[in-house]
């Protein structure tokens, strides 16, 4: 046959992720996909619809709603998920809101312990999910790269990365105890690059932060914080137009812009090959102490 | 199908490479702990221009480095905390970078025996691997554990890195007696592509660029190795094998089974044989998200309609009536064994080959592979990272390709009933051969399968603790019978008596320290002391 039986680099991933979801929703009795709005999770939400096709997502969306995030991303996510008629929740640590947690008085590393870490741990606890999918990759943080596809969660929520259970080929070990649950990474083996790539290809949807325009910022340090209602201005800063789009979304005192000409999926790819500076640098909490990331992950962040 | 329900359809070149696309090649690295495999593979990211400022600014950061010289390019892999405070890997870290010419996935391993099984995680999956090797040491027990697992899990390239040839002089005669040293081990691994090259992983000789430092070497540097490796095999060239995943029920029109192609092609009308069972249908869609397709191949993510109405369920296999995979509930299978609680003859596991789980039994061990000597042992049990060959009867049948045929098919994982850990791998052989075909077990057989030989056990004289002793002997898994025929152990049971008789008994109990008891009479019966017992006496 002339015909060359070659998967394509993204298609080969595609399946690949496909095979992932199927295996959890087979393998768990109450699966949840955790949902941020950002690029991954919308890769993620799409290759989910896709391994199911024709039939409907079989688990909700969990959104972790820290309300700090960019109003632009609640309204993506609300106009999204309708659109798709996939069934949303909202999980948030109204206890810590109440008790008047927020990353001013409390500074970002405890605010994203309370809002983020615990919310999450809580979030899954009272849903009583026993799986949580996903948008993790290994190429964003050394920690992230150890772990496993099915990464195993005990009782208490908590990674243990020394002594994870081996993963052979593509067989994933899903069998857990009551109170024990499996944090899933469909998106493992994908890049920045393959996530953008992707997302023109499908032409899939993104909060339209992640594309440059003229936007009013402060410049604070290395990051461009976009001016929202709830940034507060320092002494001595002064708000200007700069033509900036956001690497990774997140919070608005956590995560900075940078300044870019990207206004379209294309043009993000080749100013990626560019880029020497890894995504995650804009978030400001990643860099509190050595290893701060497997920290949170050990608690159960993401 | 009417026009109005006719789906939309989409051509195979919608899933294809282009002919522009690099081609990609999975490779791991293993050998001995310190022996340079994080260094190597953070050399290769460095030289490569893979590695962004801020992750290198990390690490230039870090509180720990252990190079000698420059910056410690092991910390671009070694992130844990853990693993920096340690100075050694104990998880597989996965990485992607790419040439010119190639992508690369890169699975860098512990070499640390205890994380032996994360070692196999990196190597299952693995097209090459790069056997990391001291130059000041030469090539170790875990040198060759490592390559004989990477070989047994299906790596077909293995590339020997003789490293730190900086601390050696960069002598040739060492480079040449480590080559010798590996040709015992080689000789047992057929099929395998063998590289040899000399590297210094803290400095760069012969990683990208080939080293002025030692001219008698006048093979490619190890990138260009890997750069013209053999690509993995061609799995859609093997007979289709698509393990169901789910069943797709959106209404009461359509059932569809969804699953990833393992192996192989199919094509519209192309007849299918599901396992177990056997029933045969046509393949009637093929359909995608993406629109319906006419033919796909592996490893694809699919849902397949079939002809007709069929009974088939997750765990179930379609396969090519052409060539059906095969159905046992006896298998052959190599193990790798990986956990610290010791896999025994007799027990209990469940074994998960890919969405199918089944119970099984390990009814006998019929060797252990020594490493060391390359040889294989009688054993009754495998411990931590041992390695043997077991028999195993499924509960339900296991549909399989002998693993060396087709690496999709033929392996599985055994998982823990109750912690539901995953304690193993196998590759499954082939089917064993018919109990009844098997004629006489002889003693040595037994002796296996029951996991220790026999003993004679006299309570004469204190039968009041007989309850309790069976009991405790039940619970450590060992055969123990109450009667009068002393000449029983030698059908390696142990034989609990209570009347007088001719002969020595093994283990005469005469307290009631029933723990001492046991004690004994494990000590007359595990495997060492088999030959001590054969020639005895005997009754
Ligand atoms: N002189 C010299 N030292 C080296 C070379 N390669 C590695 N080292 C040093 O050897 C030590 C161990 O290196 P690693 O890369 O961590 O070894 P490893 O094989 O990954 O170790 P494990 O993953 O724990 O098994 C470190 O101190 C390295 O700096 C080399 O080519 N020359
Ligand atoms: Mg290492």
């Amino acid at each position: 046959m002339a015909q060359s039986y070659v998967l394509s680099h993204l298609r080969a991933l595609e399946a690949e992720s496909i095979h992932i979801l199927r295996e959890t929703a087979a393998q768990f009795c109450n699966p949840v996909l955790l949902y941020s709005i950002g690029k991954d999770s919308s890769v993620l939400v799409h290759l989910a619809r896709k391994a199911f096709y024709p039939g409907k997502l079989p688990f909700p969306l969990l959104h972790i709603d820290t309300t700090y995030e960019y109003p632009e991303m609640i309204e993506f996510r609300d106009r999204f998920t309708k659109e798709i008629g996939a069934e949303l929740r909202v999980y948030t640590n109204l206890e810590a809101i109440n008790a008047g947690a927020n990353p001013y008085d409390l500074g970002t590393a405890k605010c994203c312990h309370l809002l983020r870490t615990r919310a999450l741990v809580e979030g899954l606890r009272e849903g009583n999910y026993d799986a949580a999918i996903g948008g993790g990759r290994r190429d964003e943080e050394k920690s992230r790269a150890k772990e496993r596809v099915f990464s195993f969660r005990d009782k208490a929520g908590r990674w243990e990365p020394r002594n994870q259970r081996p993963e052979l080929w593509n067989f994933y070990n899903g069998a857990v105890n009551p109170g024990e649950s499996i944090r899933v990474f469909p998106l493992s083996n994908w890049t920045e690059n393959d996530i953008w790539r992707y997302i023109e290809l499908e032409n899939i949807a993104v909060v339209p932060l992640y594309f440059a325009k003229p936007r009013e910022v402060i410049v604070r340090g290395q990051t461009l914080i976009p001016l929202q209602s709830n940034v507060k201005i320092l002494d001595g800063e002064q708000p200007e137009i700069i033509n900036c789009r956001m690497r990774t979304l997140g919070c608005t005192p956590c995560s900075g812009a940078i300044r870019s000409e990207a206004g379209t999926s294309r043009s993000i790819i080749e100013e990626l090959v560019s880029f020497r500076r890894s995504e995650r640098e804009n978030r400001v909490i990643d860099h509190d102490q050595e290893g701060s990331m497997e920290l949170k992950k050990r608690e159960g962040y993401f | 199908m009417s026009a109005a329900t006719q789906p939309k359809t989409v051509t195979l070149a919608h899933f294809t490479a282009s002919g522009a696309e690099l081609p990609l090649l999975r490779m791991s690295t293993a050998g001995s702990v310190d022996d340079g495999k994080s260094s190597l593979i953070g050399r290769l990211l460095f030289d490569t221009k893979t590695v962004l400022e801020d992750h290198l600014d990390d690490v230039k950061k870090s509180k720990v480095n252990r190079a000698t010289r420059g910056i410690d390019l092991s910390l671009l892999t070694d992130g844990l905390r853990a693993e920096r405070e340690q100075g050694i890997t104990i998880d597989v870290a996965y990485r992607y970078f790419s040439t010119a010419h190639r992508k690369f996935i890169v699975a860098d391993t512990p070499g640390h025996e205890q994380y032996t099984r994360n070692m196999a995680t990196g190597a299952s999956t693995s097209d090459l691997a790069v056997i990391l090797i001291d130059a000041r040491k030469g090539f170790l027990a875990q040198s060759r554990r490592h390559a004989f697992i990477s070989w047994l899990l299906g790596v077909r390239t293995l590339v020997f890195a003789i490293n730190k040839m900086d601390l050696v002089g960069f002598s040739r005669q060492i480079f040449e007696q480590i080559r010798e040293q590996s040709n015992t081990l080689l000789s047992l691994l057929d099929g395998v592509h063998v590289h040899f090259v000399p590297v210094s992983a803290l400095d760069g000789d012969n990683v990208v660029i080939k080293s002025e430092r030692m001219p008698w070497y006048d093979g490619p540097p190890l990138l260009d190795i890997l750069e013209t490796a053999r690509p993995s095999i061609d799995v859609a060239a093997l007979p289709l094998r698509f393990p169901v995943q789910t069943v797709i029920r959106p209404d009461p029109d359509f059932r569809g089974f969804a699953g990833q192609l393992a192996s192989g092609h199919l094509r519209l009308g192309d007849e299918v044989t599901a396992l177990p069972g056997g029933q045969k249908s046509r393949v009637a869609r093929i359909v995608t998200f993406d629109g319906d397709l006419e033919e796909a191949f592996a490893p694809m993510s699919v849902t397949l309609v079939l002809e007709d109405e069929r009974d088939i369920a997750r765990g179930d296999m379609l396969v090519a009536t052409s060539k059906v995979a095969c159905q046992a509930q006896t298998v052959e299978a190599t193990v790798v064994w990986m956990s610290e609680e010791p896999l025994v003859a007799g027990r209990s596991y469940l074994i998960q080959q890919g969405p199918r789980v089944v119970s099984a039994r390990v009814s006998r061990i019929l060797h252990r592979w020594d490493l060391e000597r390359l040889e294989t042992r009688v054993a009754s049990s495998l411990s931590l990272n041992e390695i043997g060959v077991l028999e195993i009867e499924a509960a339900e049948p296991l549909l399989f390709d002998p693993y060396r045929e087709n690496r999709a098919t033929g392996g599985f994982i055994v998982v823990h009933r109750i912690s539901n850990l995953t304690l193993g791998a196998g590759l499954i052989e082939r089917e064993s051969e018919n109990i009844s075909e098997c004629g006489p077990l002889s003693p040595e057989e037994r002796l296996c399968l029951r996991g220790h030989s026999g003993a004679w056990v006299d309570l004469s004289k204190v039968q009041e603790c007989a309850d309790a002793l069976e009991r405790a002997l039940l619970n450590v898994h060992l055969h123990v019978v109450r009667t009068e025929q002393p000449e029983l152990r030698r059908l390696g049971l142990i034989v609990l008596t209570f009347g007088l008789h001719e002969g020595t008994p093994d283990v005469v109990v005469d307290g009631n320290d029933l723990r001492g008891a046991i004690e004994a009479i494990r000590a007359k019966t595990t495997l060492d002391t088999l030959h001590a017992f054969g020639e005895g006496e005997g009754i």
